[in-house]
């Protein structure tokens, strides 16, 4: 292909353009072969081993020998009021932290989209949330968060917002906010960069046409930017949405596996690791990974649609 | 507004007043201090929880733990940082990281830009195939393969080793080094890269004599970005490794422990001291890099 250009002679152009597409093909393939060895001995091997497991008692560091039991293990999870839970309140923090990123990073988006003196700066100090890593970032808001010594409380008293101090963390009524919030401050800011980097690619001529036609800014959202941001939207979503699904850190380093707080992806490394039912425990990773699945194929069709 | 002012022509002295003053300095600050406001409330919502981490650190223990609260220390003191550094586990963990998360980096440039050298430069049967192996692979849920990998991971004696780590968090920095570096490398024009050919150059010299230099400041973003996840991964650090000298970073900012042992009240100007630490070299990486690392982040999810 990149040497279409060196004259060939038409007799044999033909058949030597196929044998060095052949070559090229066979190079190809070489240079792909480290890449597709690693994903098929990290990701697709594992995968397949899970659902074996997930069909027999395996346990680990058993005494007895491993047997293969079939659909036992989901016929279990079927009756797991504990894993139904986490299931529950995992789809429950997706859907708020989900819901107030898009939300609040559409807003700030919007802001640092329109020029102001400082917008670099602005720009760059979005990125320091996303840089922290998680487990530090809550270490951060749990200590903030402290009933005693904390930020949020001492704050939240002065200003008399809060009559009393909270233990935020401990108390049920209001562990998921908590965790919310943390989730909210990291990720709020990189979800307004995604939709920043949509909104950067929209033409200015067509907000300028729209002002000639006297249309108002809400207008102008409603038809111009809406639309037009409509696939970062959508990505922008699916991305934050399989994440939040597999949230493991934040509620761990809140809660540790505190049973009412589990999300699933914390009730599937307790039962491997810490219980060691390798067979179950594939069975919840079977579980988990279908559940993610299936709100992958529900925004891929919402996509399709929307495209028509 | 402007309606008002074109019609009404004859009595438009209020109007034009008012006109007047929102085109002055004054004016214009005052109709724009709101949106200066909201600029403002970002600008400390996003950066608030690092300052006080800050605060913590160089607050001394017993201004810490009273209330009410003072917002700045009186005696500010660097105790903390020192005992955070002292902490055996803590100094490994910076080691630990560090080797893990530069192996993986490393592992993945390396390999991930000769597959995006195939996928963004032949046209070939498969190709889209492979990217779209390597998209899904980015959503892929790591913890779906837990159970696997501990097996696997202790069948081969990788049990509580960091090699455990490197060879496990290629999963999710590979596939991700791969489609990025791939829209890199389309990105580029051909001449180059023909002008190499007919100097009788072969596709491995036209490599990594003329793609790999031109894509450099790709591998940079792209290094860092995988450097940072596997610098802040816990899942399978926390499930592979147990013993105190192989801790990572984000398991030892958990492990800290009160002075007297008991863990009723944790150390939390040390916890402080020990966050500052591991986030301000990413920070200060991240705000250098920081045109490029949008680029990145932009090729890595909007483009996908």
């Amino acid at each position: 292909m990149s040497s279409v250009a060196t004259p060939v002679p038409p007799t044999g152009r033909r058949r030597r353009r196929s044998k060095l597409q052949r070559r090229q093909t066979r190079l190809a393939w070489l240079l792909l072969v480290p890449s597709l060895a690693v994903v098929a001995f990290v990701a697709i091997y594992p995968l397949g081993k899970t659902v074996y497991q997930s069909f027999t008692n395996q346990e680990f560091l058993a005494l007895e020998p491993t047997k293969w039991v079939g659909l036992e293990n989901y016929r279990e999870l079927l009756h797991d009021t504990v894993f139904r839970h986490a299931v529950w309140k995992t789809i429950e923090f997706t859907l708020i932290t989900v819901g107030f990123e898009f939300a609040l990073g559409l807003a700030i988006a919007l802001v640092v989209n329109s020029s102001f003196k400082g917008r670099g700066v602005m720009r760059a100090v979005m990125l320091v949330p996303w840089a922290i890593p998680t487990v530090v970032a809550a270490q951060m808001w749990k200590w903030m968060l402290d009933d005693t010594f904390g930020v949020v409380n001492d704050a939240g008293t002065r200003l008399h917002i809060l009559s009393h101090s909270q233990a935020w963390i401990s108390d049920p009524s209001t562990a998921l906010a908590a965790v919310c919030a943390v989730d909210i401050w990291k990720t709020t800011p990189f979800v307004a960069l995604l939709l920043l980097a949509g909104l950067q690619v929209i033409p200015g001529d067509l907000y300028e046409a729209a002002e000639v036609d006297g249309a108002s800014q809400l207008q102008q959202f409603r038809k111009i930017t809406l639309p037009l941001l409509a696939p970062a939207i959508l990505v922008t979503l699916i991305f934050r949405t399989l994440d939040a699904l597999r949230v493991f850190d934040v509620f761990y380093v809140f809660f540790g596996n505190r049973p009412d707080t589990q999300t699933m992806a914390i009730y599937n490394q307790d039962t491997i690791v810490g219980d060691g039912h390798v067979g179950y425990g594939a069975a919840i990773s079977v579980a988990i990974f279908l559940i993610i699945a299936l709100f992958v194929v529900i925004y891929v069709t919402f996509m399709r649609v929307t495209e028509d | 507004m402007s309606t008002v002012s074109e019609t009404a022509r004859p009595v438009s002295r209020p109007v034009s007043r008012r006109r007047a003053f929102r085109k002055s300095r004054l004016g214009r600050f005052v109709t724009r201090s709101p949106f200066y406001l909201l600029v403002v409330i970002i600008f400390v919502y996003a950066l608030f929880p690092f300052l006080w981490a800050l605060r913590s650190a160089f607050t001394p223990d017993n201004e810490l733990f009273s209330t009410p609260l003072q917002y700045f220390p009186n005696h500010p003191t660097l105790d903390n940082f020192t005992a955070a550094l002292q902490a055996s586990f803590f100094r490994h963990a910076l080691l630990n990281s560090t080797i893990v998360a530069g192996s993986v980096t490393l592992l993945s440039l390396a390999i991930g830009s000769l597959a995006a050298y195939a996928l963004g430069r032949f046209r070939f049967r498969g190709r889209s195939f492979v990217m779209y192996l390597m998209l899904s692979m980015t959503i892929f849920p790591q913890i779906a393969i837990l159970g696997a990998l501990y097996t696997t991971i202790s069948k081969f004696h990788l049990y509580d080793k960091l090699g455990a780590l490197i060879f496990s968090y290629l999963i999710f920095t590979l596939p991700f080094t791969v489609w990025v570096l791939t829209s890199f490398m389309r990105a580029l024009p051909r001449d180059l890269e023909e002008a190499a050919y007919v100097d009788g150059a072969t596709p491995i010299q036209v490599f990594y004599k003329v793609l790999l230099p031109l894509i450099a400041p790709g591998l940079v973003t792209t290094g860092l970005l995988a450097f940072i996840a596997a610098w802040n991964e816990y899942l399978f650090a926390l499930s592979f490794i147990q013993s105190p000298n192989n801790y990572t970073v984000p398991i030892a900012i958990t492990s800290f422990v009160g002075k007297s042992g008991s863990a009723f009240q944790q150390p939390w100007g040390e916890i402080m001291a020990a966050t500052i630490i591991v986030t301000l070299p990413l920070i200060v990486a991240v705000l250098v890099l920081q045109k490029r690392i949008l680029a990145g982040l932009t090729a890595g999810a909007v483009k996908g």
